[in-house]
């Protein structure tokens, strides 16, 4: 019996009236407040009523109406059940399994970044994202692969779509794993340079995982508790280590290292690592920091909850016009496309097209796991922004603008940023450092370095006190570094393997993933596409976010696009165009988003937006034989250019992919709109069996 | 207690499958119910096949990076 089919009495017509009329009240006070600041419990309760409402209202719409859900429909866990891959599975350990996959680094990141226009802006997309983009795709997805024995995404846009939008989708997703693998690094990069403490402690995670991945294979084969008992006293001890690394000169010199070097030990070890047996390093670091991950999201959230600390930053900032120190580009397209996974993610689509279709025990619990799922996600995205929000929006700006920007003393840095209205004084920026147990924080960009202040604030309220603080910052930095260098190891992997399928086309023998050499040259390659793009961030002026992030964004939501286009395919196909508009709608602001992203990217006669003009700019002063500040040499003046190109050559692909996709979609929907019949490809419907369920 | 016990399975079996690893006695059960004449893995070789199943990469197994 589904449960929309139940006609809500008058106890749950006053209930839901409730929970809407408290959501509308806190979320006047969070976005009506000004000259005093406000309380994160407002945003949380905010937050949370708006999810309410909508997983009771618009989640089972879609499920219901729009897609049609049917309760009596065999799943594929049960119709291939084979024990290991398709396996029904109870949904609230189902909804655990799907939320540790899409979960990652995204969500906490990109929000960070956009606080830099104020927590209201950022806040607003998160939620109506989330309710009618992010949700939506990972439902409908899910829907759609469960309908189809859990076939991946590529898969059913060749199906539905046809072999040509397949590929580029393809190619889409190649390009963006390479960027995506470059960001992340870079944050890992930005959050360790000049730290020995978060330097010694990211090293240690390595002899870790290798100690855990032994013990798992030969010592205790397969007990996974006992072996992530074994890394997390580890990990403990290298933490609390790393204090005492930090504090004798001879150690923390070992462990001391500038931006370009660790990019270069980070490329060496995502090429090692990818090369190595998947039970030697990736599989115990992944255990490790999948737990970490849940743990860690677990504590900041009743943190938050215990502490409800004050905003600091201001609702909105000057910054909404474009001019922030943060990343480039003003607040149409550009801040649609800086929070990506905590409002809607491309990625998600293709864990919902992966694992989680094949154990769903019955359609009816796609709403849960699916559209729940992201509001879960999208919740952590909120815990970010909060923690973006309390700290000091002069330390906020200190930590997340490039040195060419505010210089590279305390004094200079607060010089500059009070200047921009943010009153803050040397004192406070380095009585911060020494908080935290680092020498500097300053253009610590990309994000994990704030949201680790941020939850250190937040934690050592409730737990330690000021004296725990230093070992919060270096726990914080530890799990985030943890799963971005799992996805490091993992996504080198992905780029090897589509590697190696491109250049199979033309050397079918490169296509064995087997063989040694083609692992060893594939990721080669794979390390030097996304090392490339990460030391030129590393060693970009600007400081790589401020120029990468965007362009890591818009491919990021041209996935997204991409997605919710299949979905409306589908949909029509279906012959339930009546409804389309559930996606039709999320799919055209993100194509509205992307192509804008992209074009302005490219295009932007605003050097600090687009490359072209940027390039223009430093071409001209290159022929006049003039160095442009912060260019050193005439021989980095010829690298900006070059990279300006580069990227501006890869913000078009972006958009021609999406423009492209566009196309195909247009075609296979008015192909359905001449058929009377329903042509969406699904596999076999078999009724439930009374007993099965 | 039963509940603490139902609700302590729950967790075991959710953190288990977060890294991949499905329920071992399940497994087993479909094997003797659907394939009684054909052998069943050991626990160990289970863990061994999950584990690569889970990180190798194939046309139908890209892992997502956010």
């Amino acid at each position: 019996m589904s449960a929309a089919s139940v006609p809500m009495g008058i106890g749950g017509k006053l209930l839901w009236a409730g929970v809407a009329a408290l959501g509308a009240v806190s979320f006047g006070v969070v976005a009506l407040t000004r000259g005093e600041p406000v309380n994160a419990a407002w945003l949380v309760v905010a937050a949370v009523c708006i999810y309410l409402v909508a997983y009771r209202f618009y989640a089972r719409f879609i499920a219901y109406k729009a897609l049609g859900v049917d309760a009596t429909r065999q799943t594929p866990a049960f119709s291939r059940n084979d024990g290991l891959d398709y396996v029904p599975t109870n949904r609230y350990v189902l909804f655990g399994h799907h939320f540790a996959a899409i979960a990652g680094a995204g969500p906490l990141v990109g929000p960070v970044l956009a606080a830099q226009m104020g927590y209201l802006p950022g806040t607003l997309w998160i939620l109506v994202g989330v309710v009618l983009a992010g949700a939506v795709q990972d439902m409908t997805v899910l829907f759609l692969s469960a309908r189809r024995d859990g076939r991946s995404l590529g898969d059913m846009i060749r199906a539905e779509m046809g072999p040509v939008p397949g590929t580029i989708a393809g190619i889409g997703v190649l390009l963006i794993c390479i960027i995506i693998l470059a960001v992340l690094a870079l944050v890992v990069v930005n959050a360790l340079k000049q730290s020995p403490w978060g330097t010694f402690t990211v090293f240690c995670t390595l002899p870790i995982a290798v100690v855990m991945g032994i013990y798992g294979r030969f010592i205790r084969p397969g007990r996974v508790a006992e072996m992530s008992a074994i890394g997390a006293v580890l990990l403990l001890a290298a933490l609390l280590y790393g204090r005492t690394v930090s504090e004798t000169p001879e150690l923390a010199a070992m462990f001391t290292f500038s931006g370009p070097s660790l990019a270069l030990i980070l490329i060496g070890y995502g090429y090692v690592a990818s090369v190595l047996p998947v039970w030697l390093v990736l599989a115990p670091r992944d255990y490790l920091s999948t737990f970490m991950k849940i743990g860690t999201v677990a504590l900041l959230a009743i943190g938050i909850i215990l502490v409800h600390p004050n905003l600091q930053m201001p609702a909105v900032t000057k910054f909404v016009d474009g001019t922030g120190p943060v990343w480039a580009g003003s607040l149409f397209p550009f801040l649609f496309i800086t929070i990506a996974c905590g409002a809607v993610s491309g990625w998600h689509s293709l864990i919902s097209s992966g694992t989680t279709p094949k154990m769903i025990e019955n359609e009816s619990q796609i709403p849960f796991i699916g559209y729940g799922g992201m509001l879960m996600e999208s919740f952590v995205a909120i815990m970010a922004m909060i923690a973006a929000s309390v700290i000091h929006p002069g330390v906020y700006f200190a930590m997340n603008s490039s040195a060419g920007l505010i210089g590279t003393t305390v004094d200079q840095a607060a010089q500059t940023i009070s200047a921009w209205g943010f009153v803050v004084t040397p004192d406070v920026l380095a009585q911060m450092a020494h908080d935290v147990g680092e020498k500097t924080i300053m253009s610590r960009t990309g994000g994990a370095p704030t949201l680790a202040v941020g939850m250190a604030q937040i934690l050592a309220q409730f737990l330690g006190g000021a004296a725990m603080m230093a070992i919060w910052y270096h726990f914080a930095i530890l799990f985030e570094a943890l799963f971005i260098l799992t996805t490091v190891d993992a996504g080198t992997r992905v780029c090897r393997f589509m590697i190696q399928d491109l250049i199979g086309n033309a050397i079918p023998a490169f296509r064995e993933t087997k063989s040694w050499a083609n692992n060893l040259i594939g990721s080669g390659l794979a390390c030097a596409l996304w090392g490339y793009f990460l030391y030129t961030g590393v060693i970009d002026p600007f400081g790589g976010i401020w120029t990468m992030w965007p362009l890591f964004g818009t491919a990021n939501q041209m996935l997204a696009a991409i997605a919710l286009m299949l979905c409306t395919v589908v949909l029509f196909k279906m012959k339930r165009q009546q409804f389309a508009w559930v996606t039709v709608v999320p799919a055209t602001w993100l194509v509205i988003c992307t192509v804008t992203a992209g074009l302005e990217k490219a295009f932007s006669s605003n050097p600090s937006v687009g490359f072209l003009a940027h390039a223009a700019k430093f071409g001209d002063a290159l022929g006049a034989g003039k160095v442009l500040a912060p260019a050193k040499t005439l021989g980095d003046m010829g690298r900006v250019v070059f990279n300006d190109y580069l990227d501006a050559a890869l913000a078009v692909v972006f958009v021609a992919v999406v423009v492209s996709t566009l196309f195909y979609a247009v075609i296979s929907i008015r192909k359905s709109l001449g058929t009377p019949t329903s042509t969406a490809r699904e596999v076999g419907r078999v009724a439930l069996a009374g007993s099965a369920r | 207690m039963n509940r603490l016990r139902t609700l302590y399975g729950w967790a075991r079996q959710t953190a288990r499958l977060m890294i991949g690893v499905p329920d071992y006695e399940n497994y087993v059960r479909h094997r003797q119910t659907f394939h009684p004449s054909e052998p069943i893995m050991t626990y160990e070789e289970f863990f061994f096949e999950r584990q690569s199943v889970r990180y190798t990469v194939s046309k139908d197994r890209m892992k997502g990076c956010c």
